[in-house]
């Protein structure tokens, strides 16, 4: 009988490092058509409303950008985690967190003109993600804890404290009972006249280019690399796990941080019980489907948003669920880990040995 | 199911299982009774199994048989070629020549469930066991399908007629490494095995857990299976086996009877008798000023199944090559990570490298001390496997090299240190900087005592230099580490082979159990006091 062998290669193959996210995307836009259909959904436009419609639109083209800033920035710090073998699945909470303080500080120079307003919510921003990030990080540096527990349980004590802070505290007195902070004043920069794309946009590009030369060039990014991929190897080489792990992900949590800042103060203007469609938890697709390379990040940061104002289209134009979106998001994660197999193995037909 | 006794699923009332056959061979017995005599055709018989890889011969015709109610010893040192040879006994490699017969008949070995299938069972040094799964779980995921059903009692049975205490339903991960081997060992005979095959079963073993295996054993040969017993431990094949199998450098060197054999006459045969002829001459050192000093070095051991390391001294001075010989395991590993920083020491002055007290300092102070580190792993280790050999270079050359203020990698420095080893050190490579991974044992070897040796270190500490590294490559770094030697540096070789601390030592200690002996000049060393001291002999003891 024959049956599919896998054999180690050699060397990881250079041609499936860049095929496997294009054949991860093929097979999720083939599951994609399936689940349109077993929803009872013309497969084809309900496609081309998903995947097609947002592309050929201006609004959405720069929509795209909106949705990719936060994205790209959450998922390059988790390239710095990921490549260092330290979990941090909760920049969902860094990014609220980040918001918090980047909305808090906000609220400090609301009314006052002051030009330190954006830098201030920036800081504040990197700082409250860096903060909460730093958790998990002591926690595995001290009690060998866990940090994919952690960090994700924390996703949640920000989500609560963000809650609290815009139904108690920080209410606008005259929001008519709504949940949510004042309109604040401090306003971050719009790039490209009259759509929603400001400063975040740069700062991601920025922040990609940034760890493409810590990575390739420094002695911190390599450190990174080494203590990722051969711990033992790193301690001969006179590296500090524990050190690194704090850096790592106080880092990450940091990005992630001016993410959500920049998306409360710049995007939303203002402090809602809900400030992210999940964002935190998509970056970590972005970041594996990118190959936790900083221009790779790019890319899937956009295709990712994509899958967001996919998701929306098909609700409008389809009545497809927007719950879709995640399933279509996490059968790409999926495909991605599974394709990944491909780059250091090589399949083969084989007859079954005689049993 | 195994013994005399018929249980359901047995098919064949062998007459090798009976009781009565085997009343020569009962457990105690089956080390007192003549062992010499093949009173029965073998359960397996190897004839002339040669195995290759690449320039190096791990097996060069190897003659091997195994009787019914035998416990046959494989003796051997690290890289004697042990593993290769059951290797293809349980079907895991194929042999180039030579050919296999299974109870008198020619028998082909396509794979481990052919081997399972024909009776061979194994337990490996290594256990495949689920940590979160219970005992019970873990033996019927190694069963056939639908060969599950009433395990449990089948399980309390084969653990009670073995004296295997198993609970089954306890969860793996509670369970010490002795009990773990069991659940190994349990599931081979639940597939009522005639040869059970053990690789090293005792290395990681208490001596207690070690006693409850031999009597597992005995009863096990009782029933006259064939026991294929891999050890480098004298005493125990002394004590248990019938029969020995000694093998060094891939050939069979001597086919005996231990228990008429001396600890010493054994140890022989595994060094060689040639071990002698190879003494150079006493070297003109003597008298350098010391670069490495330990003294008292006490170390808890890191782990339960580390060594603890008690009151060491050794000093090496410039221009010599000490040896540490000593069977794997005895706390080699340990003492490397305490001289290279990996461990800190507990007091400064514990470790002192050129006259400075350096115990606590990390490895990186400790380089730029002077002193260069060459660990036994090459792989994961010594190099990261999927970093560029620039890279690799980088890793134990970042703490000397200040250019980039230390912290931007000097890419083209690291590429001219890779040219400059390979061409020293002849390095044989596909492209000028590939991944470490993709070089063959042997030149990643050179390149990472090559990468050390061409920084002009004034103490290199080096374990198992030419582990697994074919005669040419061998040769260049034991060459290049006596003359380092003699340009002024200070080496320490940790090695298992004997063959090459003859070569390249002109001192020679034993570490044991944690314990190092008392350096000796190589020339005043002989084999036989060697292998009493790696034995844990003391130096008094029959020399």
């Amino acid at each position: 009988m024959a049956w599919i062998a896998l054999e180690k290669r050699a060397e990881p193959s250079l041609a499936m490092t860049f095929l496997s996210p294009l054949l991860a995307i093929a097979l999720t836009l083939a599951s994609s058509a399936a689940i349109f259909a077993a929803l009872g959904k013309d497969p084809l436009p309900a496609m081309h409303a998903y995947f097609v419609a947002p592309l050929v639109d201006p609004w959405s083209l720069q929509e795209l950008v909106v949705k990719a800033t936060p994205l790209v920035l959450i998922a390059t710090g988790l390239s710095f985690c990921y490549l260092s073998n330290n979990w941090n699945i909760g920049a969902e909470g860094q990014y609220v967190m980040g918001g918090i303080f980047g909305g808090g500080a906000a609220l400090a120079f609301h009314q006052t003109g002051s030009a330190l307003g954006l830098p201030a919510v920036v800081a504040a921003g990197a700082l409250g993600g860096a903060l909460l990030a730093s958790i998990p990080a002591l926690l595995r540096i001290r009690f060998s804890t866990n940090e994919i527990l952690t960090s994700l349980m924390l996703v949640y004590v920000a989500e609560l404290l963000l809650d609290w802070l815009v139904r108690g505290p920080w209410r606008d007195p005259r929001a008519m009972n709504f949940p949510q902070s004042v309109a604040f004043d401090v306003k971050v920069p719009i790039l490209v006249e009259g759509s929603r794309i400001h400063l975040g946009a740069a700062l991601a590009v920025l922040a990609c280019c940034a760890a493409a030369f810590l990575l390739s060039r420094t002695m911190k990014g390599f450190e990174i690399r080494v203590i990722g991929q051969a711990p033992r190897a790193a301690a001969f080489a006179g590296f500090s796990p524990a050190r690194a792990t704090l850096l790592v992900f106080a880092l990450s949590g940091a990005l992630a941080g001016i993410a959500g800042a920049l998306e409360v103060v710049g995007t939303m203007g203002q402090l809602r019980p809900s400030i992210s469609p999940g964002y935190g938890f998509a970056a970590i697709i972005v970041a594996f489907l990118g190959r936790l390379h900083p221009f790779g990040i790019l890319c899937a940061g956009l295709l990712l948003a994509l899958s967001y104002l996919g998701g929306e289209n098909a609700q409008i134009m389809m009545k497809i669920p927007l719950d879709a979106t995640r399933v279509i998001q996490g059968l790409l994660l999926f495909f991605v880990l599974a394709c990944d197999l491909l780059v250091l193995h090589r399949p083969r037909l084989a007859r079954r040995a005689t049993a | 199911m195994p013994g005399p006794r018929p249980a359901p699923g047995t098919s064949d009332p062998d007459p090798v299982y009976t009781a009565a056959s085997m009343s020569d061979a009962l457990p105690d017995s089956a080390a007192g009774t003549g062992g010499a005599r093949q009173p029965r055709t073998p359960v397996i018989r190897a004839c002339g199994l040669s195995k290759r890889f690449g320039p190096v011969v791990a097996n060069d015709r190897i003659d091997l048989a195994v009787g019914p109610g035998e416990i046959h010893a494989l003796l051997g040192e690290n890289g004697a070629g042990k593993s290769t040879l059951v290797k293809m006994l349980y079907g895991l490699l194929q042999p180039d020549a030579g050919h296999i017969e299974w109870m008198g008949r020619r028998a082909a070995i396509a794979g481990p469930s052919a081997a399972r299938a024909l009776g061979i069972g194994m337990v490996f040094q290594h256990f495949s066991l689920f940590e979160s799964l219970s005992v019970a779980e873990n033996v019927a995921l190694a069963l056939p399908r639908g060969a599950a059903d009433g395990l449990a009692g089948r399980l309390a049975e084969v653990s009670r007629q073995y004296g295997l205490e198993l609970e089954p339903d306890r969860p793996v991960h509670e369970l010490s490494v002795g009990e773990r081997q069991r659940i190994e060992i349990v599931r081979c005979l639940l597939q009522d095995p005639r040869l059970l095959i053990l690789d090293e079963p005792t290395a990681v073993l208490t001596p207690q857990e070690a006693e409850q295996l031999f009597a597992t054993l005995g009863r096990l040969a009782g029933e006259g299976r064939a026991i294929l017993h891999i050890t480098h431990r004298l005493d125990e094949v002394r004590r248990i086996c019938s029969r020995a199998t000694i093998l060094r450098h891939g050939r069979l060197v001597a086919s005996c009877d231990p228990r008429a054999e001396t600890p010493a006459s054994l140890a022989r045969m595994m060094i060689g008798a040639d071990a002698d002829a190879l003494r150079r001459d006493e070297a003109p050192h003597a008298g350098g000023a010391p670069r490495l000093e330990l003294r008292g070095l006490d170390l808890p051991a890191p782990s339960e199944h580390a060594v603890a390391l008690s009151s060491i001294d050794l000093v090496v001075r410039a221009g010599e090559v000490v040896a540490i010989a000593g069977v794997a395991g005895n706390g080699q590993s340990e003492l490397f990570s305490a001289i290279s920083g990996e461990t800190p020491a507990p007091g400064a002055g514990d470790v002192v490298l050129s006259g400075r007290p350096a115990g606590t300092m990390g490895i990186n102070a400790r380089r730029r001390l002077g002193a260069a580190f060459v660990p036994e792993e090459r792989i994961g280790h010594a190099a990261a496997a999927r970093l560029r050999l620039s890279e690799n270079a980088i890793l134990t050359g970042h703490a000397l090299d200040d250019r980039g203020g230390g912290w931007i990698v000097d890419r083209r420095g690291a590429l001219e240190h890779v040219d400059r080893v390979s061409e020293a050190f002849d390095v044989r490579k596909g492209r000028r900087d590939p991944e470490a991974a993709s070089l063959s044992g042997g030149n990643l070897q050179k390149f990472v005592v090559g990468r050390e040796i061409l920084r002009d270190p004034s103490l290199l500490v080096v374990s198992q230099p030419t582990w697994g590294v074919d005669a040419g490559a061998a040769a260049t770094i034991r060459r290049a580490l006596v003359a380092l030697a003699r340009r002024g540096a200070a080496v320490l070789v940790i090695s298992q082979d004997l063959d090459e601390i003859f070569a390249i030592a002109d001192r020679i200690a034993v570490i044991h159990d944690g314990r190092l002996s008392e350096p000796i000049p190589a020339a005043r060393m002989t084999a036989e006091r060697l292998g009493l001291l790696m034995g844990g002999a003391h130096a008094r003891a029959e020399a």
